[in-house]
């Protein structure tokens, strides 16, 4: 891994990005325009409000930078500029890390964004930091960056993973307590809850929301989220494949 | 132009380090580099999606000179040079390209390979993509003046400063191609694998991309390994493959092979070997 190489990897992402207006419009203003309606269909109840609000602060990042990535992935692989980057001397980690690198910065603006919004002008009551908000925020689009690289090997198409997003990530959505809380679910869903990732990113959230320092559980969360995008980001990394058959 | 030094990025525990053992010649030999061929193939076998596409191949690729690939579409010549470019797996035999075994780490500076399709980013500029292959190949802050002179160099070359700021996803498909070769040049490499380069190209851009080639040859020793199933082109190059069904069935150069066949072209010499190989086949194997 050359930091030269990665550095150059993440400015061409981010070039390409630039040559896309749109998309950039798109994954800045929808979360902030989610958490706009949010605020409005909860006005009689500003609980509610916090609890989700918070919720979708940490899952908006993970799931913009999974579908981002697993299509910006599946086309390097298609186009063939995969096949000829790894006939270069670039290492993968420097592709791996360059792609991370690129889309978690899109993430920090995203983040800042749509916290900035939900706390200064939509009234989210958070007890904690807004600056773990943040982190929480940044640690889940890496874990999205990590999940969309790895669903992209087994992607033929783009129609292939644009319907990887609803399987990988709406089974997280339904139990990672952003619906009922997680203790409150039946036994075995509890447990499948418990070794899904964004799980402990929406727990992370919550534990900022009602505490006003860094507690154990919330360095667990961040922890646990971390783990799981290094994780995959290895697994995605083992899909490089320089050969092929 | 770019040198780089011969280092080996990942070392030699990389799990993609090739299957192919290491061949004669590839520990130096007392000749100078430019006798020895570039390419050696020996019983070289791909197996590519469950059929065998290259059946025990025995080749060699003089460096220096332009050498051309000749065959009907499916014959195996994109498996042949996706195998000596290193991305091909499932490969048996022994293939010693630049004095290495195929895919060796410290290779990869030193090739430049051209899909059929052009890989190039369409959402970046035509420079934009040229600047990152070169950042990719050279990088850091220091070498950015060797880059932009790299970069201009393979812009003139291709002829495309005239489109050096246009989107590539913008460009005619024969633009988009060179694009692709442009990056190949990026690196001034010893040996350039051109998988069909000059497909849907107008005759003025085929003779001055081939003009680049012999010039590539000639000033700086690459050697060029060009396939075409156009037979026309084959007159151009100093020394032909003709493969057909993953066998190579003749190689020498043009007037060689007309020679050989008695014909007056190398379109119908090689019809003539077609020929003669499928008579040999069935009276091998008569009946199914």
């Amino acid at each position: 891994m050359t930091p030269a190489r990665t550095l150059a990897t993440a400015a061409r992402v981010l070039r390409q990005l630039r040559h896309d207006p749109r998309s950039i419009a798109l994954m800045l203003l929808v979360p902030c325009a989610m958490l706009f309606l949010l605020r409005y269909v909860f006005d009689g109840s500003p609980g509610t409000f916090d609890t989700i609000g918070a919720s979708l602060l940490g899952i908006f990042p993970l799931i913009t930078m999974f579908l981002v990535t697993s299509i910006a992935t599946l086309r390097e692989r298609t186009s063939g500029t995969l096949e000829r980057l790894l006939a270069m001397p670039l290492g993968k980690a420097d592709l791996i890390a360059g792609y991370a690198l690129a889309f978690g910065l899109v993430a920090v603006v995203q983040s800042v964004l749509a916290t900035g919004l939900a706390v200064w002008f939509l009234g989210l009551d958070v007890v904690g930091s807004p600056w773990l908000l943040l982190l929480v925020a940044l640690l889940d689009a890496l874990l999205g960056t990590a999940l969309g690289l790895f669903v992209s090997a087994f992607a033929a198409s783009e129609f292939q993973a644009v319907q990887f997003m609803p399987a990988v990530i709406f089974p997280q959505l339904l139990l990672c307590g952003l619906f009922t809380p997680r203790d409150k679910m039946a036994p075995a869903l509890e447990a499948i809850s418990n070794v899904l990732p964004m799980s402990y990113a929406v727990d992370g959230m919550n534990e900022v929301l009602r505490h006003p320092d860094v507690t154990t559980a919330f360095v667990r969360d961040a922890l646990v989220v971390a783990g799981c995008a290094v994780l995959v980001l290895a697994l995605g990394a083992a899909t490089l494949r320089r050969r092929t058959a | 132009m770019m040198n780089y030094p011969d280092g080996d990025p990942e070392g030699p525990g990389d799990p993609d380090a090739p299957g192919v053992p290491e061949g004669p010649g590839a520990h130096g030999d007392p000749e100078p580099p430019d006798s020895d061929p570039a390419i050696t193939a020996r019983a070289l076998t791909t197996v590519r999606g469950g059929r065998t596409v290259l059946r025990g191949l025995d080749l060699t690729v003089p460096a220096g000179r332009v050498t051309g690939l000749l065959g009907p579409s499916g014959c195996g010549k994109t498996t042949l040079m996706r195998t000596i470019v290193g991305t091909q797996a499932q490969v048996t035999g022994t293939l010693t390209v630049l004095g290495r075994p195929a895919g060796h780490p410290s290779l990869r500076p030193r090739i430049g390979y051209v899909t059929q399709a052009p890989s190039v980013y369409d959402d970046l500029t035509v420079r934009q993509n040229l600047g990152y292959f070169a950042a990719v190949l050279l990088p850091g802050r220091a070498h950015r003046p060797a880059r932009a002179t790299a970069v201009d160099g393979a812009l003139t070359d291709v002829d495309l400063r005239d489109h050096a700021d246009a989107l590539a996803g913008r460009l005619s498909g024969g633009q988009r191609s060179r694009v692709s070769l442009a990056v190949a040049l990026l690196g001034s490499p010893d040996l350039l694998v051109l998988d069909e380069p000059t497909v849907g190209l107008d005759p003025v851009l085929r003779r001055d991309l081939w003009d680049l080639f012999h010039r590539l040859a000639a000033d700086r020793g690459t050697t060029l390994l060009v396939s075409s199933h156009v037979m026309d082109e084959a007159e151009r190059c100093h020394r032909l493959l003709l493969m057909r069904e993953g066998e190579i069935l003749a190689e020498g150069s043009p007037d060689d092979l007309r020679r050989r066949s008695g014909t007056p072209t190398v379109e119908e010499a090689f019809l003539h070997l077609v020929d003669t190989a499928a008579a040999r086949a069935a009276h091998e194997e008569p009946g199914p």
